[in-house]
């Protein structure tokens, strides 16, 4: 046989036993040339775009799934930011009629989550960008399946504060309007945002990219976790090894789905983002792998150093196995939806700083952490500024998605149902940088950025 | 010349018993699979098959075949896959 028994067994039990799975696969869509200065016309070609593509999207991943036998979780889509579609729409809620045609386009055709409801401001602000910002709340709380985004930073650009001003009071606003602050979970904000990400809630179709693109997200914390289990003595050298070798296997799965799912479509490929990304199922934890390692809780010492080398092993694996590799392709560690995070919150082994140290290091982002409701608008900005300038200056990708949960203070346990998970509120320092934040303006680009 | 074939494997996981193979080989010889290659051990005291399986001439498709294992599956206790070989080259062979 051309396969030993062990080899193909060892495919099976990772489906069967350890949780992989295709996390998404998402069809980036052009909407620019959907854009007509009737609403009415730009609200119709947009709906037929995407219902049209997402019904085509959802019946050929199912082929594949039968076809692989490895589900493939999420169907999304991601489209052209909103902002820049409606710059010629003179309408004051343009953005939002035209995310409620988003919103029952994915309805009618069964996708879960549609991205791209945002816009690109690390420099500044054009007036379809102060609009669309304004509507983040309206928008988050009269829509179900639309996420939103912004960039507000870069390694090139600096950091607009201006803006992070202005999100310290929208969080706050969207909190309010949605129960238990959930419209947040569907709101990132960006330090270097990639233009091909599959992973939503961020997930736009940027400008450099064509008409359409099939971007894939695989996953498999299961598998890793499973790996490190089986591999207790080794040092980290050969661990670091082991963990390439699992990973160079599902991203070569990942990839060949995703080119097959493209070329089904009829559309080009994109790329693979090989991020590891967690879920509620037991053992399906990033936090769980770094356990497994030897820590005795995420979060205590030694947290980073295991977090970097089993990112670093995944990136080496993923690298050999695509020539694809895009998107954040980094780790996902979101409070709410990875058990074992959770856990380490509530006892206690897991705070908001280390959190962001982990991001410096190899997590894009603060993902999913519910904060107390009565956390100042300024101090909610400064928080985002911190993070975004560990993006800015390491020239990385780094995301905030914090939930304000409204009446809810540290320690408190919070559901956000489904997907989205339930956590624990976390504690934030009772000192203020307000005066610091509202000063304002652009933090300058880093002496880095100059590499011409 | 090399012809291209429509190979799928077919898995089994659970309790050995009586008329496994018996059983799946007839499944497939029902619809005009040609069976490659069959390979079966304990492994962990489990009994555990894969069997390499031509579908060209037989026009069933991967999820009718499912559906039809999938009986002898309820009826034996068994966990029974059927994945099209590209999946395993993809992972196995560079």
């Amino acid at each position: 046989m051309e396969y030993s028994l062990e080899e193909v067994m060892e495919t099976v039990q990772m489906t069967l036993y350890h949780n992989f799975d295709i996390r998404t696969v998402t069809l980036g869509i052009n909407l620019k040339d959907c854009i007509n200065s009737d609403l009415d016309i730009f609200k119709k070609n947009v709906y037929e775009r995407v219902s049209g593509y997402g019904k085509k999207l959802i019946t050929e991943a199912s082929k594949l799934e039968d076809k692989y036998g490895i589900p493939i979780i999420n169907k999304r889509i991601s489209v052209t930011p909103v902002a820049l579609i409606i710059e010629a729409c003179v309408e004051p809620d343009a953005p939002v009629q035209i995310a409620k045609v988003l919103d029952i386009a994915s309805k009618d055709v069964g996708i879960d989550f549609i991205g791209g409801y945002g816009a690109l401001v690390q420099k500044g602000m054009t007036r379809a960008d102060e609009r669309l910002i304004d509507s983040l709340p309206e928008m988050l709380s009269s829509t179900e399946r639309v996420c939103a985004f912004l960039n507000v930073a870069s390694t090139v650009s600096g950091m607009n504060m201006d803006a992070v001003i202005r999100l310290g009071k929208t969080l706050k606003e969207i909190s309010s309007r949605t129960e238990n602050g959930i419209g947040c979970a569907k709101f990132v904000v960006f330090a270097n945002a990639p233009e091909d990400n599959p992973f939503m809630a961020g997930a736009f179709h940027g400008v450099g990219e064509p008409d359409f693109s099939l971007n894939i997200g695989i996953s498999g914390p299961g598998v890793v976790r499973s790996v490190v289990e089986k591999n207790k003595d080794c040092n980290l050298t050969e661990l670091s090894e082991v963990i390439k070798r699992t990973t160079f296997k599902i991203t070569r799965a990942g990839e060949l789905i995703g080119r097959e799912l493209a070329s089904n479509l009829g559309v080009p490929f994109g790329i693979v983002d090989i991020s590891l990304a967690s879920t509620n199922k037991v053992g399906d934890s990033v936090a769980g792998i770094v356990e497994m390692m030897g820590v005795e809780k995420m979060g205590a010492p030694g947290s980073t150093a295991a977090l970097a080398l089993l990112i670093d092993a995944v990136k080496k694996g993923g690298a050999m196995a695509s020539g694809n590799v895009g998107g954040l392709s980094g780790t996902f560690i979101p409070v709410s939806e990875d058990s074992c995070m959770n856990e380490a919150v509530r006892v206690g082994a897991l705070s908001i700083e280390k959190l962001e140290a982990l991001t410096a290091v190899c997590s894009v982002g603060l993902d999913m952490i519910a904060i107390p409701g009565d956390t100042q608008a300024s101090t909610i900005s400064a928080i985002i500024a911190d993070e975004l300038s560990i993006g800015v200056v390491n020239n990385k990708t780094t995301g905030v998605r914090l939930i304000p949960v409204p009446g809810k203070k540290a320690g408190d346990y919070v559901n956000f149902g489904g997907l989205l998970g339930e956590t624990y509120v976390m504690e934030i320092s009772a000192f203020s940088s307000k005066d610091f934040i509202l000063r304002g303006g652009r933090m300058p680009s880093p002496i880095t950025s100059m590499r011409n | 010349m090399y012809m291209t074939k429509d190979l799928v494997f077919i898995t089994v996981i659970g309790k050995d018993q009586k008329g496994i193979i018996a059983n799946i080989s007839n499944a497939v010889f029902k619809h005009n699979i040609n069976i490659e290659d069959l390979n079966q051990k304990i492994m962990g005291g489990y009994f555990v098959m894969t069997m390499l399986a031509d579908t060209t001439d037989s026009g069933i498709t991967i999820s009718q075949l499912k559906e039809e294992l999938s009986q002898i599956e309820a009826r034996m206790g068994l966990k029974i896959q059927v994945q099209h070989e590209n999946i395993f080259k993809a992972m196995h062979r560079v």
